[in-house]
C-alpha cells in the first residue's frame, strides 16, 4: 500500500521509497526512512498536499509524492 | 559552572587539544553558525550579535549568510556566519550549496571558519542529530547548541547534557534563544577556546557510511544513550491546524486575512499618512519662513521639500504591511498559506513553496527573489523569479494610495464592510497576482518547460510573534525607508528640480515648459499621450525607473514648481490635471511595469544574466504599456 492511498487518521510504517535519490535522501533527512512511524494527519483544503506525522514533525506532500512511499498500515492506532 | 556541559570534567583522559593551524592556536577569528532549518539560528544570530535578522518562522528564511560582530556577548573581535538551515550537507537545493561552500572554506569572500555552532532544534533531537554527524566530521572545534530548551522543559522533554557531550565528543550546551537562556555557556565556549578541551575528531564513533539511513541509526543511538526524552506534542499546533486548515475555513480565513490587511493597512493609515503629510507641511511652511526669498528657498520648498516630503507621507502605511507580513510570517502561519496556496501554484505549473517568496514579494520583491534559492527545481526558481516583481510591492503603495485617494470617492461597499477605496486597492493586488500567476504559466510552458519539483514542506509549530521581533524588523524598514528618503529619492528630486529651471537666461530661471526637462517631458509625450498621460506624468515614469515611490516625490516637486499647481496639495494638483482614464491607468501601469533598479540588478544576480532581467524588463514594460491604454480607453469610452 502506498502512502498516499491511506486514510487521515491511518497509521503506518514506512517499508521502501520509490523516487530520485536526492528527492528520497530529502525525505530521509526529514525523518522518512524505513523503519518510520507515520501518520496521516490532515489533508489540505484542497484534497492534496497531504500532512503527515512523521517523527514528531508535520510534514506535507502531495499524492504524486506519497504515491512513491510504500507503506505496511498498523491497526489500532492510538 | 561554566564548563559543567563540556566532557572535560567527567572524561578528561581521552581529550587532547584541538587540530589547529599552529599560528592560529587559540585564535579563532571566524565562526560559523549551522543548523537544520527552523532550528532558531536565526534568532540565536540576532540574540548573540545584537544585529538584526530577519527572523521568520517557516523553513528557509536566511537564503544568503549574513554575518556580524558578536558584539552582543562582549566579542565584537568575532564574526559570525548565519548560513542558510540544511538537512544535510548534500546539496539538494541552491541555499545548502551555500552553506557547504562557506563551511568548508570555498566560499570566495568569504574566511574559512575557525570554529562551528551547531544549533538543534532539542525537541527533536532524533532527527536534528543527524546532521550533527557530517558537521562534526569536518574536524572543526564545534559547540552543538540544543535550542529551544523553554519548549522541551515545558511539555515534558529531557536530555542528559553531559552524557551528549561525552557521546558527541564535543562541548554542548543546552539553550534556549528566544528566552535568552544559557547564553553564557557559548561565551565560554568562545573565551576558553585557546585551552578548551576537545576529543580529537576520530575518537568519537562517527557512523563510517555517509548515508542518511546510518546517520539516523547513529542518532537514535546517541538520543537513546543520553536519556532523551521527545516531548509531547504541541496541542496548540494541532487545534490551531484542525481550524486554519480546515476544508472550508481555512481558505476563508485565509481570505478574511488577506481583507483585513488592506482594510487595516488603508482604513487606519490613511489618516495617519494624511496627519503626518499635515505636520511635514506646516514644517516646511515655518522653515521657508524663515529663508529670504530667491532660488534657496525656492529649491528647499519647491524642489526638496515637496518631493521628499510626498514620499516619506507613506511611511505609516509601509510599516502597517509590514507589520502583517511579520506577524504572518513569525506565527507560522505563512507555511500554512502556502499550503493552501499549492492548489493553485500547481495549476500554473509551480509548487506551494514558489508561494512564499511570492508572499514576501508582496513587501519588497528584492528579498523574494533571494529566497527563491530554497527552491529545488532550477526553472521553478527562474519562473518564480521572473514573475515575483508582478507582485505588488511596498513600493507601489505611495503611487497607488496617492491616485486613489486624489480619484476614487470615500464610498462604503457591501454596507460598511469594505470602503470602495480598499476595493479598488485590492483589486490592484488581484491584478498583479493574475499577471504572475498567467506568466508563470506561460513561461512553464514554453521557456522554463519542467517537470515541477515535488513538494516537501514542513510545518513548524505555531509561536507568538514577539513585540521584541515586529519591533526590530519595523524600525529596520522605517530606517531603510528614511534612507531611501534621505538618499535616492532627495537625489532624484535635486536633479529633477535642477533640470526644471534650467537653462538660466539672463539671470531668470526658466520656465517649467521652457526647462530641460519641460523639453524632454514634451518630446516623450506623443509616446504616453495614448495612455492618458501628460508630459508630468511622463517625467515621472522616466524617474521611477529608479524606484517606484520616486514618481510620486518627482511629481511632488513638477507641481510645486509649477506657478500654476504651486498653492495646491499634490493630490488637487492631480485631480485637476488628469482625467480618471488616465488616472487609473497609471496604476495599472505600476502594477505591471518593473521599475526598480535594485530588482533589476538581483534578478541579474541570481540568474547569472543579463538575458533574464532583459527579457523580464520588456515584457513587464510592453504588459504595462499594452494594459494602461486599454484601461484608458475603456474608462474614456464609458465615461463619455
Amino acid at each position: 500500500m502506498c502512502l498516499s492511498e491511506m486514510k487521515v487518521g491511518q497509521h503506518g510504517r514506512l517499508e521502501r521509497v520509490d523516487l530520485p535519490e536526492e528527492v528520497g535522501d530529502h525525505l530521509a533527512h526529514m525523518g522518512f526512512l524505513p523503519g518510520a512511524g507515520v501518520h496521516v494527519l490532515r489533508r489540505a483544503p484542497g484534497g492534496d498536499p497531504t500532512v503527515y506525522r512523521v517523527d514528531g514533525i508535520e510534514v506535507a506532500l502531495r499524492r504524486e509524492t506519497a504515491r512513491h512511499l510504500f507503506m505496511t498500515p498498523i491497526e489500532n492506532v492510538q | 559552572m561554566s564548563s559543567c556541559c563540556t566532557p572535560a570534567e567527567s572524561k578528561a583522559a581521552v581529550l587532547t587539544a584541538p587540530p589547529l593551524p599552529a599560528s592560529h592556536k587559540g585564535q579563532i577569528r571566524t565562526i560559523a553558525l549551522i543548523g537544520p532549518p527552523n532550528c532558531g539560528k536565526s534568532t540565536l544570530f540576532n540574540r548573540l550579535t545584537g544585529l538584526r535578522q530577519k527572523v521568520g518562522n517557516y523553513p528557509g528564511v536566511t537564503v544568503e549568510h549574513h554575518s556580524g560582530r558578536m558584539k552582543a556577548i562582549g566579542r565584537s573581535d568575532l564574526t559570525l556566519i548565519d548560513l542558510p538551515g540544511i538537512y544535510s550537507l548534500a546539496t539538494f537545493s541552491e541555499d545548502a550549496r551555500v552553506a557547504v561552500d562557506v563551511l568548508k572554506g570555498q566560499m570566495p569572500g568569504v574566511p574559512a571558519p575557525d570554529a562551528v555552532l551547531l544549533v538543534l532544534d532539542s525537541t527533536h533531537m532524533n532527527r536534528q542529530l543527524m546532521l550533527a554527524a557530517p558537521i562534526l566530521a569536518l574536524g572543526l572545534p564545534t559547540l552543538v547548541i540544543l535550542n529551544m530548551s523553554d519548549v522541551l522543559e515545558s511539555r515534558g522533554g529531557k536530555v542528559d547534557v553531559l552524557a551528549m557531550a561525552r557521546e558527541l565528543g564535543h562541548p554542548v550546551a543546552l539553550i534556549s534563544a528566544a528566552k535568552g537562556v544559557g547564553l553564557d555557556r557559548i561565551a565560554d565556549f568562545l573565551s576558553q577556546y585557546g585551552n578548551f578541551e576537545v576529543t580529537r575528531p576520530g575518537a568519537v564513533k562517527l557512523p563510517v557510511i555517509q548515508s542518511a539511513d546510518s546517520y539516523r541509526k547513529w542518532a537514535t543511538q546517541v538520543s537513546s544513550r543520553t536519556q532523551y526524552q521527545q516531548p509531547n506534542a504541541p496541542k496548540w499546533t494541532r487545534r490551531l491546524d484542525h481550524v486554519l486548515l480546515h476544508r472550508v475555513w481555512g481558505p476563508l480565513i485565509f481570505l478574511a486575512v488577506v481583507i483585513a490587511v488592506f482594510q487595516v493597512v488603508f482604513g487606519l493609515g490613511q489618516p495617519l499618512s494624511e496627519g503626518l503629510g499635515n505636520l511635514l507641511t506646516g514644517l516646511g511652511v515655518k522653515v521657508a519662513a524663515l529663508l529670504p526669498d530667491g532660488w534657496m528657498r525656492a529649491l528647499l520648498r519647491d524642489g526638496l521639500w515637496n518631493g521628499v516630503q510626498s514620499v516619506l507621507v507613506f511611511l505609516p502605511q509601509i510599516l502597517l504591511l509590514f507589520a502583517f507580513i511579520g506577524i504572518l510570517e513569525d506565527s507560522g502561519y505563512l507555511a500554512r498559506a502556502a499550503l493552501i496556496a499549492d492548489r493553485v501554484m500547481r495549476s500554473i505549473g509551480l509548487n506551494g513553496k514558489a508561494f512564499i517568496p511570492l508572499l514576501s514579494a508582496y513587501a519588497c520583491a528584492v528579498p523574494a527573489i533571494m529566497a527563491t534559492r530554497t527552491i529545488e527545481n532550477k526553472r521553478d526558481r527562474f519562473a518564480t523569479i521572473l514573475v515575483a516583481p508582478f507582485m505588488t510591492c511596498s513600493a507601489r503603495l505611495p503611487v497607488y494610495t496617492l491616485i486613489i485617494a486624489a480619484f476614487v470617492p470615500d464610498r462604503k461597499l457591501l454596507g460598511s464592510f469594505i470602503g470602495l477605496r480598499a476595493t479598488v486597492m485590492l483589486s490592484l493586488y488581484v491584478l498583479g497576482f493574475l499577471a504572475a500567476l498567467f506568466t508563470a504559466r506561460v513561461l512553464k510552458s514554453s521557456l522554463l518547460r519542467a517537470s515541477s519539483a515535488p513538494f516537501i514542506l514542513e510545518l513548524p509549530q505555531y509561536r507568538w510573534p514577539t513585540l521584541q521581533g515586529l519591533g526590530i524588523r519595523l524600525y529596520d524598514r522605517a530606517k531603510l525607508f528614511l534612507r531611501k528618503a534621505g538618499t535616492i529619492i532627495l537625489g532624484v528630486t535635486f536633479a529633477v528640480w535642477v533640470l526644471s529651471v534650467l537653462p538660466v537666461h539672463a539671470g531668470q530661471f526658466s520656465a517649467l515648459t521652457d526647462s530641460v526637462i519641460g523639453h524632454v517631458g514634451h518630446w516623450i509625450e506623443p509616446i504616453i499621450r495614448p495612455l492618458g498621460f501628460n508630459w508630468k506624468i511622463g517625467i515621472g515614469l522616466l524617474s521611477s525607473i529608479v524606484a517606484r515611490e520616486v514618481i510620486v516625490g518627482t511629481l511632488g516637486t513638477l507641481y510645486g514648481v509649477d506657478p500654476e499647481t504651486h498653492a495646491l496639495g499634490l493630490q488637487q494638483a492631480l485631480r485637476g490635471d488628469m482625467t480618471l482614464g488616465g488616472a487609473l491607468a497609471l496604476v495599472v501601469f505600476f502594477a505591471f511595469a518593473l521599475q526598480c533598479t535594485s530588482t533589476i540588478i538581483m534578478v541579474r544576480r541570481e540568474t547569472n544574466s543579463w538575458r533574464w532581467p532583459a527579457i523580464q524588463f520588456t515584457y513587464m514594460t510592453v504588459f504595462a504599456y499594452t494594459a494602461a491604454l486599454v484601461t484608458n480607453q475603456i474608462v474614456n469610452l464609458i465615461a463619455h
